[in-house]
């Protein structure tokens, strides 16, 4: 057995290790859907197929999760979509809920802050988790699905090395220990990360190149008694430790230390330990005046740039998650919108294989996951603007709002380090509507279904695929139907208001498709022909 | 609508407030200082339309 790999990086998990298949020694097999790259946009995607019975086959190069912590911080709605593929109960258990943080200004504090949690949801606003932790329970509830026969399959050590294109499939040429073969796929969709091989080879590369930055991260293994909250600094005052820095609290007494160094640096020097521990002690000690005992666990250097695709479909190949869009770190957008990207192209794939719906449909991936992208690139270039001010004038401004921030509460809402993730909303776009209800705004057509109780239980619980949610009225209807015939407070203001009685369409990744005072057959119909790209 | 009219009762002491503010103050002071006022000014405004027109009237006048 040759050995024609070079790992790109050491595992934190090994969670699908090699196995030779009989396909490998076979003509190409034609599948409906291959997914290149096992990371959490990849699985997520095989996963949410898998269940609704759409066979996925993952090909990834290593062999399971990669070391350090890269994403740390999962969104409810993250968690909200695990919880529908039946995978969010490990990530809430390990995973540190946190809802405080602090912002400091050079040596001084500029104020604290509570993401006060509002009552009537299921999952905390967000969680700190690794992201190995993310993906091997995503692997682990995989793994409970195939028992159960949802045809999926992940394939490690199987990395791309050319794909050929063809009206009607994608040609995979693979590599692996055993040496080469091929498979065909009626749609390959690419999650291989910022530097995608797949888009390399197809000649594609991002459009514009709004920001470009070098965070240097250090995971560091630490039992001290820090409080389990957010800190960032801007200008912070330790030696050496570039324009901003943040410090948080991951399970497993990590805490995760970025150091934002700017563009010209030299890599090498910054990665050099003892540099490292030097910057570390400066931060751990500022608050308390001591160093406490502490390893470190993982260090990178990571670079970004804000910028996407220009298109994320090309004919039978998709682009999802870092493949087609990156953001800065600060915000929590890159494995949420990831996710987002996931759960959106999953639904519209099976609708499409299974022939409910027109291929068009699926051009609305682009559509409303671009629409994602843009806004996530939007807070993403604010808040590094504000961070790293690109003139004169502007550091004059930035500066004064820090100067304000301290006395006067007004200037807090300026102060920008990053705008953390929300669910996007596709209100307006194509596939949405109408807006019959005089109802609330966080509800209207476009918007996640925000969570609320129902029964024992939650809303959330109850919206796996397109269904009818009816609330102090009936529909006769052979939809998949949630009544809830006296609802909660909490689901009154948010999918009432004033109103005394609705009816909402969802679609299968909990977005609002449209909603009515009152139960019409005809116009549910049209709706769901308009959801499904029908007209 | 943003108020382009005379808006001011004793224009001459408010311009003399202005100007007193800076005085003694390096650039990098003054400069400081009139951020710190545009931004107290803006949040009273508390509407970004409004914010926008006197954007453009201070653009359009230089």
């Amino acid at each position: 057995m040759n050995a024609p790999f070079r790992d790109r990086y050491s595992l934190a998990f090994t969670l699908y290790p090699y196995a030779k298949v009989p396909a490998q020694d076979a003509a190409p097999l034609r599948h409906p859907v291959v997914i290149v790259g096992g990371g959490p946009v990849g699985l997520g995607i095989a996963l949410d197929l898998g269940l609704k019975g759409t066979p996925a086959l993952v090909l990834d190069d290593h062999e399971g999760a990669g070391l350090g912590s890269k994403a740390i911080c999962f969104s409810k709605r993250t968690l909200d979509i695990a919880r529908r593929l039946g995978a969010s109960g490990p990530m809430v258990d390990k995973g540190v809920v946190w809802s405080k943080g602090r912002v400091f200004y050079g040596d001084g504090q500029l104020f604290q802050f509570d993401l006060l949690p509002e009552e009537g949801h299921r999952h905390p606003a967000f969680i700190n988790l690794q992201q190995p932790y993310f993906e091997k329970f995503l692997v682990e509830r995989i793994e409970a699905a195939q028992a159960e026969g949802a045809p999926i399959e992940i394939r490690g050590r199987n990395r791309v090395s050319a794909i050929e294109r063809f009206e009607d499939h994608t040609r995979v040429e693979i590599e692996t220990p055993n040496g080469p073969y091929a498979v065909e796929a009626d749609y390959l969709i690419a999650c291989d990360g910022a530097r995608s091989p797949i888009r390399d080879m197809m000649g594609l590369d991002f459009e514009g190149r709004v920001f470009e930055d070098n965070f240097l991260i250090a995971d560091v293994h630490m039992k001290a008694d820090f409080p389990t909250e957010r800190w960032f600094w801007f200008e912070p005052p330790f030696k050496n430790s570039g324009q901003s820095a943040l410090l948080h609290k991951q399970p497993d007494d990590i805490w995760r230390i970025d150091f934002q160094l700017g563009w010209d640096i030299d890599r090498e020097l910054e990665l050099e330990p003892e540099r490292i521990r030097a910057r570390v002690d400066a931060m751990l000690s500022s608050q308390t005046g001591a160093v406490p005992d502490y390893e470190l666990h993982w260090t990178s250097i990571y670079t970004f740039q804000c910028r996407r695709m220009e298109n994320f479909r090309h004919g039978r190949v998709f682009f999802a998650g870092d493949s087609a869009h990156q953001v800065s770190p600060f915000g929590a957008r890159g494995a949420n919108s990831g996710m987002q990207d996931a759960e959106n192209l999953a639904w519209k794939l099976h609708a499409v294989l299974s022939g409910e719906a027109p291929e068009t449909l699926l051009d609305s991936y682009h559509d409303e996951r671009s629409h994602g992208a843009d806004e996530n690139i939007l807070n993403s270039s604010r808040a590094t603007d504000f961070m790293t001010p690109k003139s004169e004038q502007s550091t004059i401004f930035r500066n004064a709002v820090l100067d304000l921030a301290n006395k006067h509460a007004f200037a807090r809402p300026l102060v920008n380090s990053g705008r953390l993730s929300v669910p996007c909303s596709y209100e307006g776009m194509d596939l949405f509507g109408p807006d019959e209800l005089d109802g609330p705004a966080v509800t209207a057509p476009g918007r996640a279904c925000v969570d609320a109780p129902v029964g024992n239980g939650y809303l959330l619980d109850h919206l796996t695929g397109f269904t009818l949610v009816s609330i102090g009225t009936e529909a006769e209807t052979s939809m998949a139907q949630v009544h809830i015939a006296d609802p909660s407070p909490e689901l009154r203001a948010r999918y009432l208001g004033e109103a005394g009685q609705a009816i909402y369409l969802i679609r299968p990744d909990q977005h609002v498709v449209a909603r009515w005072p009152a139960f019409d057959a005809a116009e549910v119909a049209s709706a769901m022909k308009k959801a499904l790209g029908k007209c | 609508m943003l108020n382009l009219s005379p808006n001011l009762a004793d224009p001459d002491g408010c311009y003399d407030l202005l100007i007193a503010a800076h005085e003694g103050l390096s650039k990098e002071e003054s400069d400081a200082l009139n951020a710190r006022l545009i931004l107290i000014l803006m949040n009273h405004l508390g509407d970004k339309a409004l914010f926008a027109e006197a954007l453009e009237a201070a653009k359009s006048a230089g």
